[in-house]
């Protein structure tokens, strides 16, 4: 009976048919060369939308399939859908960069298939193996993508050292994993669960909790959170630009995702052990990209520290150990991904004759030369500022409001940790603002300085006015809600 | 209950004058943002006499309510002003013409975005006055700070970008302890709604926490020693628009802040730290006062005198009785116009001779006898002779806290003849003297448009001075149920501990 051996593929269908499509692409391209790029690039960007489709019209309950291997409910669809927009729209954006660097290869956008491919199989991952196996086919991709320019020294170095670090990082998951399995028993995430659940008084072995610590390090190294940031700033500097916006966005979320998932199904009961790291990771990780960042002048490495910054800030949302904390987590990583998008598609158009440039000072009085371009560039600077009323604002409203409840609720003892956490995080926030600004001031009040090339395709300037638009309108109730209610729903799936 | 929503088109009708702006196009663009950005100042202040005339002066209700879902979870899009906010929303769209006149025919350079700056500025502080949700104000609230930062940064002085980034940073790290401090009370009290947590009654200790986080914002803004410092440095680097706007309204949201948070929702905790405000109060205008008097710049030293005036506000609000907090509205009010009206004088020799310091000048009687009429009227004004709005504000201000504190009267008081010694001085040596210097003798005297721009400052300062009860009709009903309220907290405290 050849019905019962197969698994239920309905809830894959997304997976099944970027792995379809990627593989179509990729034979398509190896018969046509590099000529073929743009065509592959804007297959792939297409076959990313109907996947999308599938994702989100995915309306019911949570489902498991391939033997409780792979989840998919109304979190996995949220995440799957920012994961799919970051990264078709980063395939979108890098299209006109490899055309002037005359560097098109078609193994780019399929790549990036590849790599999304990965990332939603993180995201439903409800088992060690199948975690380990979107991670790695994730990260394998990201390697490649970070060295696409053979020949560039620094993408090279770029792409070695994190596949070096990357490689140690998932190891030390890996290894995480084995305790686990060896102490519970299982790879299942609701197996680890109720087992644990069932511990009783005398709690769970102590050899869980460190290979729960250790899972945790690895995935902080996907997130880059501090400490385990170090290659973030070489990596966005070195890579290709292009590279660098798809590596600020869907990697984290689906990082992130997996994450959530990670501590809330199988280890739930140890919220008590994991609030601790959470809380570190957050702090140290809002204050080095607030601090670090300030005396950058090159702007990606500049957005570097600053992703590192933004990571902290929605792991405070993680830290309140709440429905609403995730919700705050989820609509911070929807704003988060906006600000972004939009920040690298203007500087993806920061090109002069010579080639692209990437010093912060490149941009001096920008406002002069290019009014559109400049203001774009300050939303977005000022939304991951968090300075009302744009989105970024609300991003941190919903992570910092959820902490404070937690903080607050215990009627026996309030927690002055949550407090410290939410204290240091604002401060952070005013210190981060000073390198936003910087930004601003140098395209506002500087000396314009020589033009930057006419851009040759409308889809960066597209971007960048969908993008800032929805900065400044998401206070409006009708762009608002969809957000909010979906994060909800999201939430309200993974936690009770 | 369902009428014209008045007050968010007050609020938002700037914001069509942007677009108009943005339309602009040609040679004449410059001119036609101009005008545009004139009529539609003018416009919203027009608009803006329909609340001043339809204001119903018997009730302390919150008037014009608008209310809408906004951001689910109990934050509402909620508007609405009582006898306190109408005055400072009139103070708003009555200052905006004049300052998009000043700016007529000295701002050359990014004309278009100079005047959107000044347009997305004003309905951000006609929000701050007129929302009734936290979250709401706190959007106003930071949000203002973004236009100001482009406009010190980019039409400002030498030193702008250290003044810009100087106000930008102290007022956003004062104001994000107030949101935490917000996030608390929404949980405790489960609403954002302003009315609804004047009413809430915190616990006493969360109070003084609150109180303290709110005071960071607030002390900040309007501005308070020590953390005055941002003032003077963003007064001499901004155009003189932006000054005025600073002087005129942005200072007033500290004392507007303390009147509509501080004192109605943590009643017990302002008590208890009157003795803070007192202190800080009493040091500002005596310090700064001194400070004022060894100034070589024209700006500056009147910067240092908004710092004195603001002690008077935090004096006379943390009186909490009628005399003291009507007085400290009064002396805002009076403030907004004679400190407004003393950076436009700043600025019209500052437009001729392109220096600020007082060395340079002297003698301009013999050249300018208007300007020195209006300087002259405005000095006195300020120092407060009788016959101009601030006289009456601080003389109520006295009055109230002389029931309180005769130590702080006696402080303030001193200040007084301070500032009246540093602006005489002012005044002697820019205006009178021997007309010496070459340069000065061209000086020409103010034009028509300087003259239009002086003329209703001058007739308000009277109006306020000679016949202060057109203002102070609005405020009476509003100030007593405003402190009817505190003492009832206050009781109900007493009566606990009591129990």
């Amino acid at each position: 009976m050849i019905e019962t051996m197969l698994p239920d593929l309905a809830p894959a269908y997304g997976e099944i048919l970027m792995a379809i499509g990627a593989m179509a692409l990729l034979m398509l391209g190896v018969f046509r060369g590099n000529s073929s790029t743009g065509f592959v690039s804007l297959m792939a960007a297409a076959l990313m939308i109907v996947t999308l489709f599938f994702t989100v019209t995915w309306q019911e309950g949570a489902v498991y399939t391939f033997g409780d291997m792979f989840v998919v409910d109304r979190f996995t669809s949220f995440m799957k859908m920012l994961v799919l927009i970051a990264s078709a729209l980063a395939v979108l954006m890098s299209m006109q960069y490899f055309r002037d660097e005359q560097e098109e290869r078609f193994e780019y956008p399929i790549l990036i298939l590849l790599a999304t491919l990965g990332m939603m199989v993180m995201v439903s991952a409800n088992d060690l193996m199948s975690l380990y196996m979107g991670l790695e086919l994730q990260s394998l991709s990201l390697y490649v993508l970070a060295s696409i320019r053979r020949d560039s020294e620094l993408a090279t170095e770029a792409g070695l050292k994190y596949f070096v670090l990357g490689a140690l990082s998932s190891g030390i998951l890996l290894f995480g994993s084995s305790l686990i399995y060896g102490f519970v028993g299982t790879t299942n995430f609701t197996v680890i669960g109720t087992n644990l659940a069932q511990a009783g008084a005398h709690g769970p072995d102590i050899g869980v909790i460190i290979g729960m610590v250790l899972v945790l390090a690895g995935l902080a190294f996907k997130i880059s959170a501090v400490p385990f940031h170090m290659w973030t700033p070489d990596v966005y500097q070195g890579a290709p630009t292009p590279v660098t916006a798809f590596f600020a966005v869907a990697p984290k979320v689906a990082a992130l995702a997996l994450l959530v998932r990670v501590l809330y199904v199988p280890f739930g009961e140890l919220a008590h052990s994991w609030t601790q790291v959470i809380v570190f990771m957050s702090l140290a990780s809002m204050v080095l990209g607030a601090v670090a960042a300030v005396v950058q002048t090159n702007i990606k490495r500049m957005m570097a520290y600053s992703s590192i910054g933004h990571v902290g800030f929605a792991l405070v949302g993680l830290a309140a150990g709440s429905q609403e904390g995730v919700r705050g987590l989820v609509i911070y990583m929807t704003i988060y991904l906006v600000m972004n998008v939009g920040a690298f598609a203007c500087i993806l158009s920061m090109r002069r004759k010579d080639g692209m440039v990437e010093e912060i000072n490149d941009l001096s009085g920008l406002a002069q030369t290019r009014p559109g371009m400049a203001a774009a560039l300050a939303i977005f600077m000022l939304s991951l500022a968090g300075i009302p009323p744009l989105a970024g604002f609300w991003g941190k409203w919903f992570v910092f409001k959820a902490v404070i409840a937690t903080a607050v609720a215990d009627p026996m003892a309030t927690n002055y940790g949550l407090i410290t956490l939410a204290v240091i995080g604002v401060i952070a926030s005013v210190v981060g603002a000073y390198y936003y600004l910087n930004v601003v001031k140098v395209m506002f009040f500087d000396k314009p300085e020589e033009e930057f090339m006419a851009p040759k395709t409308r889809k960066l300037g597209a971007i960048m006015g969908i993008g800032a638009a929805l900065l400044i309108l998401f206070s409006l109730p009708q762009v608002n809600s969809p957000v909010l209610d979906y994060a909800r729903m999201a939430a309200a799936a993974l936690i009770s | 209950m369902e009428h014209f929503p008045i007050l968010s088109i007050i609020t938002f009708l700037p914001l069509l004058g942007v677009v108009f702006i943005l339309l602009t196009k040609g040679e004449n663009a410059d001119r036609n943002a101009r005008n545009a950005a004139l009529w539609v100042t003018v416009f919203t202040f027009l608009a803006s006499l329909i609340l001043w005339f339809s204001f119903d002066k018997t009730t302390a209700d919150f008037q014009f309510v608008e209310k809408a879902s906004w951001f689910g979870d109990n934050i509402n899009y909620h508007m609405g002003i009582d006898g306190i906010s109408i005055l400072f929303v009139m103070l708003t769209t009555f200052i905006m013409p004049i300052v998009i006149l000043t700016g007529w025919d000295t701002v050359h350079s990014r004309v278009k975005e100079y005047l959107i700056a000044f347009l997305i500025l004003e309905t951000l502080m006609i929000g701050v006055f007129c929302a009734l949700d936290i979250v709401l104000f706190y959007l106003f609230f930071e949000g203002g700070l973004i236009p100001m930062f482009l406009i010190i940064g980019v039409w400002g002085g030498k030193n702008r970008v250290y003044a810009s980034y100087k106000l930008f940073l102290y007022t956003l790290l004062g104001s994000v302890l107030m949101l935490l401090a917000m996030l608390y009370m929404y949980f405790q009290a489960g609403t954002t709604d302003i009315p609804t947590l004047m009413q809430y009654g915190f616990d006493v200790n969360a109070q003084i926490w609150l109180f303290l986080a709110f005071f960071a914002s607030f002390a900040v803004k309007t501005p308070m020693w020590p953390v005055h410092t941002w003032l003077p440095d963003a007064h001499v680097q901004a155009p003189t628009a932006g000054s005025v706007i600073l002087a005129g309204i942005l200072l007033k949201m500290g004392g507007y802040g303390f009147l509509r948070f501080s004192l109605p929702m943590f009643p017990v905790a302002s008590v208890e730290l009157a003795w803070l405000i007192y202190t800080l109060s009493v040091i500002a205008i005596i310090y700064t006062s001194f400070v004022a008097l060894v100034q070589q710049d024209m700006k500056k030293l009147i910067a240092y005198s908004s710092v004195a005036h603001m002690g008077f506000v935090t004096l006379g609000i943390f009186t909490f009785n009628t005399q003291g907090i009507e007085g400290a509205i009064i002396v805002m009010l009076a403030h907004g116009f004679v400190a407004s009206a003393l950076f436009l004088c700043v600025g019209v020799i500052y437009d001729r001779l392109h220096t600020r310091e007082i060395e340079r000048y002297g003698g301009l009687v013999n050249v300018m006898p208007k300007y020195a009429l209006t300087f002259m009227f405005f000095t006195m004004a300020s120092v407060g002779l009788p016959g101009t709005g601030n006289f009456v504000g601080e003389i109520l201000v006295l009055i109230g806290l002389f029931k309180v504190s005769i130590w702080a009267t006696f402080f303030a008081a001193t200040g007084l003849i301070l500032g009246a010694a540093y602006m005489l001085w002012l005044y002697r040596k820019v205006v009178f003297g021997e007309l010496i210097k070459e340069d000065l003798k061209a000086m020409m005297d103010m034009n028509k448009r300087e003259i239009i721009i002086f003329t209703p400052l001058v007739f308000f300062t009277l109006l306020m001075g000679i016949y202060p009860s057109v203002f102070l009709d609005f405020i009476h009903v509003s100030v007593d149920n405003l402190i009817t309220h505190h003492q009832a907290a206050l009781a109900a405290v007493t009566d606990v501990v009591a129990h």
